[in-house]
Formats: structure tokens, C-alpha cells, sequence
């Protein structure tokens, strides 16, 4: 019985494993010529099909690269890739909203790109300025396929319904009020039924009294190392009277009027607001309705607009085969064609304006006005982006709610928003 | 081994099997809860960001940038408000709707389930409904009922006055489903002879109800005096889903303690104030709840 065994182990199970240690040792062969990197970004189901687009294209480029995309949910996202870094483990080549690059650049999080691959001259010459955000002691740490700004959006039938030319949008901040004052529509009980112009700074328009109001009224909302806060100033107190005037001297929109902006400009409850090209996708959707797209109203003939971005960089712990292929990644992804790509699929503008300022770009009339825009756009230098955002919500509240004279409540804000610049650059 | 198993007696035989199935709960225990709990009383002495390697120590500096934080004492007050104000209407509600339900011959367990379904719902959806609720014209139900009556339209919860009481209502309407089952049980204990009794003595309702039930009562309402205390002092949920984008105001108005640390360790990666805030948390919590156990157990 035992001889037998023997021999059928012999026979049978030897054979076969040693053709399946072979097999072993080929597969294990040919995977170590291949490369593995991993790609984390959040969850949006078009950008995560795009770049599934984009990894079957590359990897045919490149097929000794292999690239996994893994996504988290957009809420979740910032707390995970934090928790990645103590942890020790993560990706090789992340996407970060760029308010989020001061914090990880300061902790290491990212090496810095490579400078015979990405020149930092080249760079400057071929992207749009606001990159400079990710640039820290002139060094490159992220690049993005594409950028965002904002652009004032009209509902043409409700331009109709006031009796305005539902193709002539208001193009300065007086014509916008005068406009918007027409389109509002209250009911006899006094209960604002349609908003002119929508009025909620937790969404876009936050960035708006930021980067474009305080410049139109001849300011700057920070100093040139971005260290310090310097719109406490006349043009700060008068951005603030503008916004706040919208709402409680005008009257021409209310926070939180069914829920957020975007829902009250779908519903067609509201005629006019400013957002951002990545609602094109959500607006286009909807069939009934009606819209323009304008660049953002201009005052004192200052023009000026709030760009965006999300960037791509690479881990400090990527190294050698994976570095070289993580470049060649990022090179791709921040290639013309990419970024053609990503504006017909995603709606987000090409990064660098020899892509953007293409004729058919720049007089599509969707993104046309929001690629003008991108001229003369400033992206905020954040270092802790929740927290100034809420400088300006809560500025207008202090005047709202709390009956503060609009020059307390910008010094107030100002002041709290210093001590978040402070506290960041006192770390380094 | 055997041998030796065989050896004990029965009692330790128990014992032993006793610690082997509670082996496994404990060192999930010991590495989910009791760890980072005496990690986060470390990390409170340092200005860790999350992201960086190093911890650096910087004493008790979180402890004295508390003291001279309008936002962490504005949280810290909003969170006693919640149980000062919150607490007391929840557990008179409760218990004039249990001692009602108590006396009910017919359909208590109907009641009961009626009762008990805010409590079963989740806390998100619930929030969420009564934001919905409270919203404004034309929208809102409560600001639609108001208009019916002819009462002006209330701003409800972009107020910062009105905002922290529009938290607290449906936070108390969920918690009474629980608190009423409780005094329900706590109810039906008392025996129905102390009744009788007191019926033949001729005490009226009322006598009835200070010297028999709530005496009898006194378990029941400590446990819920402390459990209670705990979830307001605790409260994040409800402020987190009613308020814009989470952040607790307007104003910081309605933000509570939780929140303020939520807001710290997790969208300012500030990971050592925030511990240092919790360890805060803790002591007022520990507190306050070995006084409640002092004053409300001694006579």
C-alpha cells in the first residue's frame, strides 16, 4: 500500500508540481519586467471612467506599465490619503485639490517633480500662471490636467418671462444687480418665490467676494507671499456691502433658498448665478432647461476671475522603476491630448492655454466664457481651506445675524483668517 | 495538559471557558478602544498633523490655546446647553407619556412601537427631515403651518438664536422613544398592592404619584439621568446633518464640543488640539457623571 502511494506520488504529483513551479517561476519572470503603480483619486464616475480610458491607452504605450486606479469617496478623500501617509502605504501618484498641496508638501508627503522631466521654466511657459500654487521654493510638486473657474449662468426663459433679451446677459456688477432686481419675484405674503441672482457663499460665491468683488474694488484679499490678509481694507468693506446689500437691500436672492444654488438654478427658481465648468455636466442633463453661460460681470472695468484646480503629484515613497514609471504617468496625464480629452468628457478646462485658447475651444459657447475667464483668474493660495472659506460666511453672518457694521465684521474675519495663515507658517 | 484540565473543579473549569470566549471581544477591546484612547492622552502633548512623521512635543500649550479659544469655550457652552435645556424637557416628556401609557388597558404595545420608531430610525434621516422641515418658504412645512396661522415666517435654523432649540426637538423626540420604554419596564415593576394600600388610606393621584412611583422610580431615572447626560453631552450627529456643510452655525452657534473636535482633528488635520480637546471631553464627562451618581444614589 505504501509502495503504491510512493510511486503514484512519484508518477503524478511530482510531474505536475514541477510544471506548476515552472509556470510559477515564468509568471514571476515576466511580472518582474512589469511595473505596478497605483493612482488614487476620488470617486466621480466620469473622471474614474476617463482615467480608465486613459490607463488602457497608456498601458498599450507602455506595456511594461501597469496602473491601478483606485477611488474613495469625495467626502472621505482628504481623510484617507492623510491617514495613508502615517501608515506608510498609498499611492504612487495622487490627485489633490490643490488647497490641500501646502499640507502635504510641508510633511513630505510629495517629492518634488523631477526637474529634467518637468522644468519648472518650461512649466511656467506652457501652463496657465495659477499652477504656481503648487510650486513651493521654486519647486514643482504637482501638475494638473485641467482647471476650473467660474462664469455668471442665466436662465434664458426666466430673461424671457421678465421681459430682458434672454441673449444679452448683464456684463458689469450694476447691470447684474439691475438685472437680477427685475428677475426676482416675491408673493403677495412677502416670500421670495424666484431669486434674480443667487446668494450663497457656501458654495461658489464665497470665492467670488474673494478673489474677484475685493479686486474690483481695488483691492488684493492677500499679501504677494500670501502670508498675510489685506483685504481689512475700504475694498473688503465694500466687497461686503455688495454681497450683503443683494440680499437685504435688494432683496434679489436669500441663503439657503431651496437648499443650495444649484438646486434652486435647476428647479428654475433662480434667473442668474456664478459657478463653476464643472456644473455644465449636471446642468446639460436636464432638458427643459434653457441656459447661457457669460464671463463673470466686470466693475471699475476690472475684470477677474477664481480658478481652481485638482493636481497630480507623486509620493515622496515612490523610487526607482516606479518613480521612472510614475513620471511617465504624469507626463501623460499631462499631455495636450489628455487634457483634450478630459474637457469633452468631464467639462474641466485644459491646463495650459495653447489647449484651451484653440478656436473651437475658446468660442464654444459653454466653455468659451469660462476659458476667457481663465486669463485673468487668481486661485487662492489656501492653507486650510475650510476654515478661510468660512471667514467669508461668517462675515456675512456677523452683519446679517449679529447686526455688526460691515467694517467689524471683515476686521473680525480678517483677524481670525491671519491667525490660520499664522499658525501654518509659523510650522515651517 | 489534560490531566491537569481534568484536575479543576468545575467552578474554574467555567472560569477558564469563560476567558477563552472573552478573550477574543478583550483584545479587540484593548486595540480598537483602551490603545488609541491612551494614544490620543499622548498625542494631546504634541502639535501632530496627521501627515508628519514626527510628533513633537510641546507640553501643555494645546491646554493653553483652549483657554483663550472663543470657538472651543462657544462649543463647550453650546454642549451644556444641549444637556442643561435638552435633558430635563426630555425626561419630563417621557415620563407624563409613560405614566399616561401605563394607566392605558388597551393598545400599549401599539403605543410603545409608535413611540419607540424615531429611535429605531437612523439619526441621519431623521436630521435630514426636519432640516427639510424647517427650511424656508416655500418649502417648509413648519414655516407653510406658520403662514396658515398668520404667524410671521421664523428663520429657524440660519438663526443663532433659534437654531440650537431646532436641534434639540428632534433630538428629543427621538430620545423619548427610548426614555419611555424604560420608565414603561420602570413603571410596571412597581407592585399594584402599594396602590391598593394607598387607596385605602385615601391618598389622592398626586400623593400617590410623589410618595409611591417616583420614590419607586429612582433606579430608573438615574440610569437615564447618566446615560442621558452622555448622548447630549455627546451630541454630533444631528448638528453635523442640520446644519450647512456641517460646520455648526450659524456662527458657531450650534456647534458642539464634538463637532469642534470633528472640525479639527479631520478637516484641519489638527490632531493634537483636537486630542487635547477630547481628553477635556472626558474629564467633563467623568465628572459630571460621578457627581450625578453622588448626589442622585446618597439621600
Amino acid at each position: 500500500m505504501k509502495k503504491y502511494l510512493l510511486s503514484q506520488l512519484v508518477k503524478k504529483v511530482l510531474p505536475l508540481s514541477l510544471v506548476f513551479v515552472f509556470v510559477l517561476a515564468f509568471v514571476a519572470m515576466v511580472s518582474a519586467e512589469k511595473v505596478e503603480i497605483t493612482y488614487w483619486q476620488y470617486f466621480y464616475e466620469t473622471k474614474k471612467d476617463t482615467i480608465d480610458v486613459l490607463i488602457d491607452l497608456f498601458e498599450k504605450e507602455n506595456p511594461d506599465i501597469i496602473v491601478n486606479q483606485v477611488t474613495f469617496p469625495y467626502e472621505d478623500y482628504n481623510v484617507k490619503v492623510a491617514a495613508s501617509v502615517p501608515a506608510g502605504v498609498g499611492p504612487n501618484v495622487v490627485n489633490l485639490y490643490y488647497g490641500w498641496l501646502p499640507l502635504y508638501i510641508n510633511a513630505d508627503y510629495l517629492q518634488a517633480l523631477p526637474e529634467d522631466a518637468f522644468n519648472p521654466e518650461m512649466i511656467e511657459k506652457d501652463f496657465f500662471p495659477l499652477v504656481s500654487a503648487a510650486k513651493v521654493d521654486g519647486k514643482y510638486y504637482a501638475l494638473p490636467t485641467a482647471v476650473r473657474s467660474l462664469a455668471l449662468i442665466w436662465n434664458k426663459d426666466l430673461f424671457k418671462k421678465a421681459g430682458l433679451d434672454p441673449e444679452i446677459p448683464p456684463q458689469t456688477l450694476d447691470e447684474l444687480v439691475e438685472y437680477a432686481q427685475k428677475l426676482t419675484i416675491y408673493d403677495k405674503a412677502g416670500n421670495l418665490v424666484e431669486e434674480g441672482l443667487t446668494a450663497e457663499l457656501r458654495g461658489q460665491l464665497h470665492h467670488w467676494v474673494r478673489e474677484i468683488l475685493i479686486r474690483q474694488f481695488g483691492g488684493k484679499p492677500y499679501s504677494d507671499d500670501n502670508r498675510k490678509v489685506t483685504y481689512n481694507d475700504q475694498s473688503g468693506y465694500d466687497a461686503l456691502t455688495f454681497f450683503t446689500d443683494l440680499t437685504e437691500k435688494y432683496k434679489v436672492g436669500q441663503t439657503g433658498f431651496l437648499t443650495d444654488d444649484v438646486t434652486a438654478f435647476k428647479a428654475g427658481k433662480a434667473a442668474m448665478t456664478i459657478d463653476g465648468s464643472f456644473r455644465i455636466g449636471t446642468l446639460d442633463k436636464l432638458e427643459n432647461l434653457d441656459y447661457g453661460i457669460a464671463e463673470v460681470p466686470s466693475h471699475n472695468g476690472i475684470k477677474s476671475n477664481f480658478a481652481s484646480f485638482w493636481a497630480n503629484g507623486i509620493t515622496s515613497f515612490t523610487e526607482g522603476k516606479q518613480l521612472e514609471a510614475s513620471i511617465k504617468f504624469l507626463k501623460f496625464l499631462t499631455s495636450d491630448s489628455t487634457m483634450e480629452l478630459w474637457l469633452k468628457n468631464i467639462g474641466e478646462l485644459p491646463a495650459k492655454p495653447s489647449v484651451a485658447f484653440k478656436e473651437e475651444n475658446i468660442n464654444d459657447p459653454k466653455y468659451g466664457p469660462f476659458i476667457k475667464g481663465l486669463e485673468y483668474a487668481h486661485a487662492t493660495y489656501f492653507v486650510d481651506e475650510m476654515a478661510q472659506r468660512q471667514a467669508w460666511i461668517d462675515a456675512y453672518d456677523l452683519v446679517k445675524l449679529e447686526g455688526k457694521t460691515v467694517k467689524e465684521a471683515v476686521d473680525a474675519v480678517a483677524a481670525t483668517e491671519q491667525k490660520v495663515l499664522d499658525k501654518f507658517y509659523s510650522d515651517k | 495538559m489534560e490531566i491537569r484540565f481534568n484536575k479543576l473543579s468545575i467552578e474554574q473549569k467555567k472560569a477558564i471557558w469563560a476567558y477563552i470566549f472573552l478573550f477574543l471581544p478583550l483584545i479587540f477591546y484593548l486595540v480598537i478602544r483602551i490603545y488609541p484612547a491612551f494614544s490620543s492622552f499622548f498625542i494631546s502633548f504634541t502639535d501632530w498633523d496627521i501627515v508628519s512623521s514626527e510628533k513633537r512635543f510641546i507640553g501643555l500649550e494645546n491646554y493653553q490655546r483652549m483657554i483663550n479659544d472663543p470657538v472651543f469655550l462657544k462649543t463647550l457652552g453650546n454642549t451644556f446647553k444641549y444637556v442643561i435645556f435638552g435633558l430635563p424637557i426630555n425626561l419630563i416628556l417621557s415620563f407624563i407619556i409613560a405614566y399616561n401609557l401605563n394607566k392605558l388597558q388597551r393598545g400599549l404595545a401599539f403605543y410603545r412601537t409608535l413611540y419607540f420608531i424615531p429611535y429605531m430610525t437612523s439619526l441621519v434621516a431623521v436630521s435630514w427631515v426636519w432640516r427639510w422641515l424647517y427650511q424656508p418658504l416655500p418649502l417648509g412645512f413648519f414655516n407653510n403651518l406658520l403662514g396658515f396661522f398668520g404667524i410671521l415666517q421664523q428663520p429657524f435654523l440660519q438663526s443663532t438664536s433659534q437654531a440650537l432649540p431646532s436641534i434639540l426637538a428632534p433630538t428629543i423626540w427621538v430620545e423619548i422613544g427610548f426614555q419611555v420604554i424604560i420608565f414603561l419596564a420602570g413603571l410596571k415593576a412597581i407592585p399594584e398592592f402599594l396602590y391598593d394600600a394607598a387607596d385605602i388610606d385615601g391618598a389622592d393621584n398626586w400623593q400617590k404619584l410623589f410618595k409611591i412611583t417616583i420614590p419607586l422610580l429612582r433606579p430608573t431615572i438615574i440610569f437615564l439621568i447618566v446615560t442621558g447626560s452622555i448622548k447630549y453631552l455627546r451630541i454630533f450627529t444631528q448638528v453635523y446633518s442640520m446644519t450647512r456643510q456641517g460646520e455648526g452655525g450659524p456662527l458657531n452657534s450650534t456647534k458642539p464640543l464634538v463637532l469642534y473636535i470633528y472640525d479639527n482633528a479631520f478637516r484641519s488635520f489638527d490632531m493634537g488640539y483636537a486630542s487635547a480637546m477630547t481628553i477635556v471631553l472626558f474629564v467633563v464627562i467623568l465628572c459630571i457623571t460621578l457627581v450625578q451618581l453622588r448626589v442622585l444614589e446618597i439621600k
